[in-house]
């Protein structure tokens, strides 16, 4: 901790703010996330720090509302996304052969659909509840996932001590877990970042056309979406939530970097 | 020519090291070194890894590679001083008035350009020669250096050439802009004896004739003996011994130029055949997937129990794809594999786990071949764990028990790989695989990748443990020296095929068959004018057939 740099410090302090805010969104949110408390699109006062939305809600407390939202199903996604691409990845680097030839000819049929229009078309048809959202972003996204999580194995998998520890008749889950992963490690957490910040720009858009939470649940996309009709008249209220998904998309890429720059410099361990 | 061409005096180099969770720091690597270099001479470096032989070589280009930074002393070249010199002084002097031969032809060399285009490049940059000029000069430098085709071998791409024809464009390249010196950096290590050999030669002879001066940077003494007219021995940064050659190796002054020179001593009696082998490959042919190549062609080879079986040849010769076949890793396409009395299974998956337990296996690498972020503990502890279930305070004292067993004392238990020496990896390689108990070892070129001094323990170890532990080795290896050291029983191996072998004395004593001779002969030896001789020797031979 000693040595940080700024830049991280300043990506930690927006990063644990915007999760402790989602944390504890009820303690802090001055309204209730639906309730309707003033006029349209009120301009910032001492009793709306940021004015009111469209119908007349805090937005300030849509924000925090909508921060809870975004973080959680991004968060979710990211953790379902990593564990299934990175152990898929790993595993078929691990397997290689016709194992390793059908996941990945598989994935490529996946990816070969544009994500954004694969989910659309799939939400046209299910529910939009959360669970399917995170479900479906989160199984989109461990497609890109599984294909660095491979091509960092692969690269390992090669290596002597990986054949010592076959010779040795280790099972799979032991090259897995004890010599591959650890070996990985440094790549993913700096694709953990990234994803994270896909996902909520993901969640965001599909928020935004309609798709993603359903009101009155807020969450910034949604609340850009609500409010876009106000930009026409001057209104900032749709901006901050795009601030919000800008600021918090740099300070976990600061984040990230700084994760990245310790764990490289652990003993030994590959770039 | 009594001028000096190179003068260096006081040479300080250091390097910027960044520890982890400290500040970066400087370290010096070279203290304060002097030399001359006489014009047309030839000064041979020698000393292990990290003793600033090349750091010293690239001073004088007034370089300093990666983090490594020139902090004081004077390097006088041609009467100027290049240290105090601007950029643009240094530019001419760099692929112009020195020039530089790698260690790695393959790459050193733009896999994307022709040869003769990069043959050239200096030469025609600096303004010395115009193209048609530095052409003529790369072509009759490829005829000099015996090279096949000097007229057209420019015009191929750097994969279409050998390695040692690689080198050896990479001398032309040097030679090719008529520097005053050439640096040399360990332009040899990476070829096979017999190739070397070849190379060292053309090296010599286009020195001798084109007159140029040479520092000549390598690990190995018995190299540098036959092309230097100085050697300055070095050990971590210092100078230990500065001298004629002949007199660096008929009579050294110091301790560690002794040791240098007497390496690879050890004298090790050859056991007899038992009764019944421990390990009896039969017919064996195999090849890669995907290939129509038999990389192995009906090999048979025997290995008795506590006993050092060693397979010697060059690489491409399959001695590590032997091995591979053994361990399973590669089923064989026909023949058998015999272990213990039992047949083993071809296919590493079906065997059973006890085959797998006493048959161990030692890589070239010990740096690839552990796990970076496993500490030694875990790394031996592992197999202890794995083939006898044994846990907690049984298996630490069972792991310091290897750990003494390969020498190395407290304090190793929880360092992770990257904090131990070359040498010490290695060792602990040994112990991972003595902690399997095992019958038989396969050790796949385990001395290799270290400095001679250092081999030489790691061989004493390999040795002592066969004692103690009445452990079988199937040793591969390029390098006879360490066959005539521990070898029980030889097997010579040239492109897939069994050539020669026997017992030791058997396969070291003539009548020699043509391969083992050229294998044998190409040795270096510590002796001045070995080189003129085997070649004048072989040309002799040659025009008698």
């Amino acid at each position: 901790m000693k040595n940080m740099s700024i830049a991280a410090m300043i990506g930690l302090f927006f990063t644990a703010l915007y999760f402790l805010m989602a944390l504890f969104a009820p303690l802090i949110a001055p309204y209730g996330m639906a309730e309707v408390v003033g006029d349209v699109w009120e301009p910032s006062s001492s009793e709306f720090l940021l004015g009111t939305d469209s119908i007349g809600r805090d937005l300030l407390t849509r924000l925090i509302y909508g921060g809870r939202t975004t973080i959680f199903i991004a968060t979710m996604a990211t953790i379902l996304s990593f564990t299934l691409g990175s152990v898929l990845g790993f595993f078929a680097a691990v397997s290689g052969g016709w194992v390793d030839q059908a996941i990945s000819r598989f994935v490529d049929l996946i990816m070969s659909i544009p994500s954004l229009i694969f989910a659309l078309v799939v939400l046209s048809v299910m529910p939009t509840t959360t669970f399917i959202l995170i479900l479906l972003m989160g199984l989109l996204d461990s497609t890109r996932v599984y294909r660095l999580a491979r091509a960092v194995a692969v690269d390992i998998t090669v290596m002597d001590y990986v054949e010592a520890a076959r010779l040795r008749g280790e099972k799979i889950g032991w090259i897995i877990f004890h010599e591959t992963l650890p070996n990985a490690l440094s790549p993913l957490v700096a694709e953990m970042g990234l994803r994270f910040i896909f996902m909520a720009l993901f969640i965001s858009t599909l928020s935004f056309l309609g798709l993603g939470v359903q009101p009155p649940l807020a969450d910034w996309g949604g609340i850009v979406k609500e409010n876009k009709e106000g930009i026409n008249y001057g209104i900032q209220a749709a901006l901050y939530p795009a601030y919000a998904i800008v600021t918090l998309c740099i300070s976990i890429n600061l984040v990230a970097d700084w994760i990245l720059n310790r764990t490289t410099s652990l003993k030994g361990g590959r770039g | 020519m009594s001028d000096k061409l190179l003068k260096v005096r006081g040479l300080k180099i250091s390097a910027r090291i960044y520890p982890s969770g400290q500040r970066p720091c400087d370290i010096a690597i070279v203290h304060g070194v002097d030399f001359d270099v006489e014009g047309g001479k030839v000064l041979g470096f020698i000393g292990e890894s990290g003793a600033g032989k090349s750091t010293i070589g690239l001073a004088a280009m007034a370089y300093g590679r990666g983090g490594v930074e020139i902090t004081d002393g004077k390097v006088h070249f041609n009467g100027r001083d290049i240290l105090q010199s601007g950029i643009r002084d240094v530019r001419k002097l760099r692929g112009g008035e020195v020039t530089y031969v790698s260690q790695s032809a393959a790459a050193s060399f733009n896999p994307a350009k022709k040869i003769m285009e990069q043959v050239t490049e200096a030469a025609i940059f600096q303004g010395k020669f115009t193209r048609k000029e530095a052409e003529d000069r790369a072509v009759s430098l490829f005829a000099k250096l015996g090279l096949p085709d000097p007229e057209s071998i420019g015009n191929r791409y750097p994969h279409q050439v050998s390695g040692g024809q690689l080198q050896r464009c990479m001398t032309a390249l040097a030679l090719c802009p008529k520097p005053d010196l050439v640096v040399f950096d360990e332009p040899t290590t990476a070829l096979d004896v017999t190739t070397q050999i070849d190379v060292l030669a053309a090296i010599k002879e286009a020195i001798r004739d084109t007159g140029v001066a040479a520092l000549y940077i390598t690990h190995d003494l018995a190299v540098v003996a036959q092309v230097s007219d100085h050697i300055m021995v070095l050990q971590q940064g210092a100078m230990v011994e500065y001298g004629t050659t002949d007199q660096i190796i008929n009579n050294p002054q110091e301790e560690y130029t002794r040791a240098l020179v007497s390496v690879r001593s050890i004298q090790h009696k050859e056991k007899q055949p038992t009764e019944k082998p421990l390990l009896k490959v039969e017919n064996i042919t195999a090849r890669y997937r995907g290939t129509n190549f038999d990389v192995l062609k009906d090999v048979n080879v025997e290995l008795h129990p506590g006993q050092t079986l060693a397979i010697v040849g060059e690489s491409g010769s399959g001695k590590s794809t032997l091995a591979r076949v053994i361990t399973g890793l590669l089923p064989p396409s026909e023949g058998s594999i015999t272990f213990d009395g039992r047949i083993l299974s071809p296919d590493l998956p079906t065997r059973r786990l006890e085959d797998l337990r006493e048959l161990q296996m030692i890589y070239q690498m010990a740096d690839t071949a552990m796990n970076p972020r496993q500490i030694v503990s875990t790394i031996i502890g592992r197999p202890l764990e794995f083939y006898f279930g044994l846990k907690g305070a049984e298996k630490q004292k069972r792991i310091q028990e290897l750990l003494e067993e390969i020498e190395l004392g407290d304090g190793f238990q929880n360092r992770y790989p990257a904090e131990l020496s070359g040498g010490q990896k290695q060792r602990v390689c040994i112990a991972r695989a003595l902690a399997a108990k095992p019958k038989l070892i396969i050790c796949d070129e385990v001395t290799s990748a270290l400095d001679p001094l250092v081999a030489d323990g790691i061989l004493k170890l390999l040795l002592n443990l066969q004692k103690v532990e009445d452990v079988a080795y199937l040793f591969i290896t390029h390098d006879l020296a360490t066959v005539k050291a521990i070898a029980d029983s030889i097997v010579v191996m040239y492109q897939g095929e069994v050539v020669r072998c026997g017992t030791k004395s058997q396969v070291l004593a003539p009548p020699f068959d043509d391969y083992t001779d050229l294998l044998l002969s190409s040795v270096p030896k510590m002796k001045l004018s070995w080189l003129e001789e085997t070649i004048a020797h072989r040309k002799m031979e040659s025009g008698g057939n």
